[in-house]
């Protein structure tokens, strides 16, 4: 890419962008992971307008596309905004290019979690996944609750049968999951 | 009529109220709910496919393979679950490729998916299965009460994978799922947007999650709304929960109860307060609901 690109206020974190970091290749692979269109974005910015988590917060969907077609990987990747989407689809319902975004941004946060980028709190709940068969476990208070209101104790999920709860670990290592977020500890 | 029941985890773990009222309310409808015996957790749509999407899939598909086994399609009060469910169960019946490479993995634990269940929102199950005139003919006594409904984010988007025929950026199927019990559904500010709690954001970055449910709250609070009403286990989490947490982290309050679809259903159908679990919400729900009910008596 010739010369530079020149970024104002938000967060491309160089200001000059060297054409040795860009990776353009990178949304290509998108398109071949299922982001179809992922290449037809106009940075109009209808996603970014419609985004609660842009009203809130730093993060700019509209910049997540601008990066990807720039190919700047890493940045993405390593960027904690990443995580700040609620997956709520306005963007995807409302881009006039029918990107799928929500999915883009599963897509992307996958590579991140893979290469490291998880925040601490979600390596954590992974570990209740594969623990237990459940994001969020039982808990005494829980247990407690469900007596008086005449629930069994457990609920009848993984929690009641350990068989089932087996086979959860088992998808869990084959897909390499458990080592992931248990060898983290 | 029979369900397999898919209870997630916020519901059991955490609002087991919902559950049990969820269970009542079908019961007196004549609808059997029955057990999806060792089902996981769905695995959740915002962190778990966040984190790996083919163990997701995987995962998913064998909680549809329970649901299978026992030849009846799935409902589940959670939208989380029925996002995860429904995108799944659609992916899977569409893309042979992909159901193969699923079953590839679900051998291992000598299931397999076969694609013959749908997956249904209960709000699905009341408008489309039971219909509006049927749930409205077990209606007892009327609920006048001005009620902020919450749609949610994922029982309406993404629309390629849902069957309301309403527009998601306008749906009205809400409102008349509590006009015929007397309840006045009031708009207010950024009706549809989300609770704040999906995609990982309660969990990895509670403050902006919040920020959504305040503001949510706030405009809701400008209309004069008495109840929120919400059709999601983890919305219901996110607002009555969430109450507590704004007002510990930012000495805000809103006091505004936080009342499931079907314990409102419940209510009107003549089931108490206490019936409906309402004690076990956060936010003080038993004695303004016995209030709205006396008033509206009257
Ligand atoms: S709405 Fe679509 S085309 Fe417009 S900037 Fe966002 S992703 Fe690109
Ligand atoms: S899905 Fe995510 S990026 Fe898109 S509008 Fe909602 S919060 Fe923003």
């Amino acid at each position: 890419m010739a010369g530079v690109i020149r970024c104002g206020c938000m967060s491309i974190t160089q200001s000059v962008v060297k054409a040795e970091d860009l990776d353009l290749s990178f949304a290509k692979t998108l398109e071949q992971l299922g982001i179809e269109r992922v290449l037809t974005c106009m940075q109009c910015g209808t996603c970014t307008a419609s985004c609660p988590s842009g009203r809130y917060a730093a993060y700019r969907t509209r910049l997540v596309l601008r990066k990807v077609l720039l190919g700047l990987r890493e940045e993405i990747l390593s960027d904690p905004d990443l995580w700040l989407c609620t997956t709520c689809y306005n963007c995807q319902e409302r881009c006039p290019r029918r990107i799928d975004v929500v999915d883009l941004i599963i897509v992307l946060r996958n590579m991140a979690f893979a290469t490291g980028h998880a925040r601490e709190r979600h390596v954590q709940i992974s570990r209740f996944f594969v623990e237990t068969g459940h994001l969020v476990p039982i808990n005494e208070e829980n247990m407690k609750k469900r007596r008086e209101l005449g629930l069994s104790e457990k609920p009848p999920t993984t929690h009641s049968f350990p068989k089932a709860l087996e086979e959860v670990k088992a998808l869990a290592s084959y897909f390499g999951f458990d080592k992931i977020v248990l060898g983290e500890r | 009529m029979e369900y397999a029941f898919f209870l997630g985890c916020i519901a059991p773990n955490r609002y087991p109220n919902l559950e049990a009222a969820t269970h009542k309310v079908m019961n007196a409808l004549g609808v059997k709910l029955l057990d999806m015996e060792g089902a996981s957790c769905c695995p959740a749509p915002g962190v778990l496919r966040s984190f790996h999407r083919e163990l997701w899939l995987a995962v998913g598909a064998r909680n549809i393979t329970i649901a299978e086994e026992m030849g009846v399609d799935i409902t589940t009060m959670c939208s989380g679950c029925y996002a995860t469910l429904k995108e799944v169960n659609d992916l899977l019946k569409e893309r042979e490729e992909l159901r193969k490479k699923v079953n590839e993995a679900l051998s291992k634990i000598g299931r397999e998916y076969k694609g013959t269940v749908e997956v249904k929102h209960i709000l699905e199950v009341f408008y489309f299965d039971l219909g509006i005139d049927e749930v409205a003919s077990q209606v007892k006594r009327k609920i006048s009460a001005k009620a902020a409904l919450h749609y949610g984010c994922h029982l309406i988007k993404p629309t390629v994978h849902r069957r309301w025929t309403d527009s998601c950026e306008d749906p009205r199927f809400f409102e008349a799922l509590v006009e015929f019990m007397g309840v006045t559904p009031v708009d207010y500010r950024d009706k549809l947007m989300c609770c704040g709690a999906g995609g990982g954001v309660r969990s990895g970055s509670p403050e902006v999650a919040l920020t959504y449910t305040m503001n949510k709250l706030e405009s809701m609070r400008e209309v004069g709304a008495e109840l929120l009403v919400n059709a999601c286990q983890f919305c219901h989490l996110q607002f009555d929960l969430g109450q507590v947490e704004i007002k510990e982290r930012y000495g805000k309050e809103y006091n505004i109860p936080v009342i499931f679809y079907t314990q409102l259903l419940g209510l009107a159908m003549g089931f108490s307060p206490e019936e409906m679990g309402l004690q076990y919400n956060r936010v003080e729900a038993v004695s303004p609901v016995k209030a709205i009910l006396e008033r509206s008596a009257e």
